[in-house]
């Protein structure tokens, strides 16, 4: 590691301008995080024509803080109205909820908060080492490795995420096919552009993804939402006794170590690793019918692992240039929007960028910690403003943004047009997550897999020779296999055992 | 026999908290549709498949040491044909669609108000019609008193015409 870029890096944090930007991005993580609703990647959309407009070190921080922010605030409604803010904090929801009901709230949150800042340094320092090694390790990487690896990608976010399988790589291929409107910068012939002068330069990312992650949610939210009022539970002290400390310190451990290994993988990320941490903590515990009814583990260890996850996701991104999830994709969209390319050269090329915006986590997740003990009492009385009156407020964020970034009303109706679209999705049980994914991908992985043809000379057999792209491949295959192979034996499991099926039933209750 | 179901049990706390998380998010969701709401869909994407692959084999596909202009697509759209197909002999009955129900007419009138805006703002700025949006939005759409409307509606356009005019300095059309 180059240790003066990295001190350089505090410099270019600890600049005003960056410190405001990362402010108001954790600030803004938080508000979201608290308020059920719009999720990160969706605001990240929502904010990027505006965010681009200033300095790139100072946009690419304030998005960064949106996300790991956003985990934070998602615990306060999960363990005080039992109504997980962000999916990575559902099951947060089982322990939380319980403390909270037996009036011991303020803990739940301590530990949690403290959970995070402890889980998400530690990934920022495993972050800070490892990323510089991969991207040094990745800049000999050809056409074959990137496209191999931007297919496990988009695989690995379709399979690993909520939702069914096959409509979840419908989604994605979807997703691969929009990709390709407009001129093929091969042959230069037009793509299903059906004759339209807009249609020729493709569609735009950004424009898109507002549409399916922002707008979608925003007429997904009008229809659910309204008409029901937030009453949060009390929250008193706080501060963790140092009893809770000493018993929910191993889960911390544990969860940091969880969530950094699961975030560093496609679409495994801070949902997976919440899951993942809380099951561990279950199966190790002496006694884990304590769980569900208010142990203090069970929300230490999935709140540590998801920040721990959030922060570790940034290294296929910083380092490869392959978002590993729909807010990274986000991510990916602002850097190309900042005419900065997201790749292994990152690290010497724009040392600034780079370690300013890993730095800048350390700070962010400091402001967090204070943010989130001694001014929790702030963010519970956000929990009473009605959701109709933000409604509107990010509607009109969401046109007026989209509208500058080329000035055109063209890319609003285009906008509108996902936004049915994703909607529409979201009803019938297609995730838009996979489908943006691949279509930023989209580009990566065509031309890659064309320039391996043309390396190959026609053969794709030289997929599978060489070691990386092969070893790549394998795991694609794996990746397919795995979950095929576990759903077979479940169900073999099922239909053997029915009665303990009926029991488990029972436990769900 | 019981410490068999006792292993697999440890063995599938993961799925059996998967499948609690989705029974607690459930609790939060409308009831699932029938299965028109899956039929639909999965010939919908069929179609996407089908009509891309037609119109890739028409952009040229070359061959795989020199690939044409459609040869990626094809094989993209022909993923989607083939599992739109999958999931037309297997999706019949989940459960993970969402009825449409009279809230749903709330879309389309939120909807309605997007396209409005999108075709008044070249015409007249963004003024007046933002404003119309948010009392629409919170009056009729999200119940509130008429004096929260107007408090709210004013503050929201006064904010965005200070932010996007003089904070990003972004060119907005406006009539003021």
């Amino acid at each position: 590691m180059d240790v003066n870029a990295f001190l350089d890096g505090f410099a270019v944090v600890t600049e005003p301008g960056n410190l405001f930007y990362c402010l108001i991005g954790v600030l803004i993580g938080m508000l979201i995080g608290v308020l059920p609703g719009l999720g990160p990647a969706a605001t990240m959309a929502i904010l990027l024509p505006i965010v681009v407009t200033v300095d790139p070190v100072a946009a690419m921080i304030m998005l960064a803080g949106i996300y790991y922010g956003a985990q934070y605030g998602g615990t306060i409604t999960s363990v005080l109205l039992r109504l997980p803010g962000e999916a990575s904090s559902v099951v947060t929801v089982f322990d939380g909820y319980a403390l909270a009901k037996q009036g011991k709230a303020g803990t739940a949150l301590g530990i949690a908060a403290i959970g995070s800042f402890v889980g998400a340094t530690i990934s920022i320092i495993g972050l800070s080492l490892l990323a510089p090694l991969v991207a040094s390790w990745a800049l000999d990487f050809g056409p074959p490795e990137y496209a191999a690896l931007a297919l496990l990608g988009v695989l690995l976010v379709a399979t690993i995420g909520s939702g069914h399988t096959v409509k979840a790589i419908i989604a994605a291929a979807i997703g691969l096919l929009l990709a390709t409107f407009g001129r093929d910068s091969f042959t230069n012939t037009g793509r299903f552009t059906f004759d339209s002068l807009q249609l020729a330069d493709g569609l735009d990312f950004v424009v898109v993804a507002m549409g399916l992650f922002g707008v979608a949610e925003i007429l997904y939210n009008l229809e659910e939402r309204y008409g029901k009022p937030h009453v949060p539970a009390k929250v008193a002290n706080i501060w963790p006794s140092r009893k809770d400390l000493k018993q929910s310190s191993g889960a911390i451990g544990r969860g940091s170590v969880i969530g950094f290994v699961l975030g560093v993988l496609p679409g495994g990320g801070a949902v997976m690793s919440s899951l993942a941490a809380y099951a561990i903590e279950k199966r190790i515990a002496k006694d884990p019918s304590r769980f569900g009814r208010g142990a203090i583990e069970g929300v230490a260890a999935p709140e540590t692992a998801n920040n721990a996850a959030a922060t570790s996701s940034f290294i296929p991104l910083l380092t490869l240039g392959i978002p590993a999830n729909a807010s990274m994709a986000m991510l990916f969209a602002g850097m190309l929007v900042l005419g900065i390319t997201p790749g292994p050269q990152l690290v010497e090329e724009r040392p600034d960028l780079f370690w300013g915006v890993v730095n800048s986590m350390y700070i962010g997740n400091l402001i967090l910690l204070l943010l989130s003990i001694p001014l929790v009492g702030i963010f519970v009385r956000i929990l009473r403003v009605r959701p109709a009156i933000l409604a509107p407020i990010t509607a009109l964020i969401t046109i007026l943004g989209v509208y500058t970034i080329n000035n055109s009303t063209f890319d609003i109706f285009v906008m509108i047009a996902f936004g049915v679209i994703g909607y529409l999705m979201k009803k019938t049980g297609f995730e838009p997550g996979p489908m943006v994914l691949a279509f930023v991908l989209g580009a990566i992985l065509e031309n890659s897999v064309r320039r391996s043809l043309l390396i190959f000379d026609g053969d794709p057999t030289g997929f599978l020779t060489r070691p990386i792209s092969g070893t790549i491949l394998a795991l694609f295959l794996l990746a397919i296999l795995l979950p095929a192979f576990n759903t077979v034996r479940r169900r073999r499991a099922a239909t053997t055992s029915a009665p303990a099926g009926s029991d488990r039933e029972d436990a769900l209750r | 026999m019981s410490d068999q179901h006792e292993a697999a049990r440890r063995d599938d706390i993961l799925a059996e908290l998967e499948a609690e998380m989705a029974h607690e998010l459930e609790e939060h969701r409308p009831p699932a549709g029938g299965p028109a709401y899956q039929l639909v869909p999965a010939l919908v994407t069929l179609a996407i498949g089908v009509v891309g692959a037609i119109l890739s084999y028409g952009y040229g596909l070359g061959t795989l040491r020199r690939p044409g202009a459609g040869l990626w697509p094809l094989a993209v759209s022909l993923v989607i044909a083939v599992l739109s197909l999958v999931l037309l002999a297997v999706g019949r009955h989940l459960r993970d669609s969402e009825k449409f129900a009279r809230a749903s007419l709330l879309v389309l009138a939120g909807l309605a108000t997007f396209v409005g805006l999108g075709m008044l703002i070249p015409l007249i700025g963004f003024e007046l019609p933002a404003f119309a949006l948010c009392v629409v939005w919170l009056r009729f759409l999200g119940g509130e008193t008429w004096r929260s409307t107007a408090v709210v509606s004013v503050g929201t356009v006064a904010a965005f015409y200070l932010l996007f005019l003089y904070a990003l300095s972004i060119p907005l059309p406006h009539l003021l």
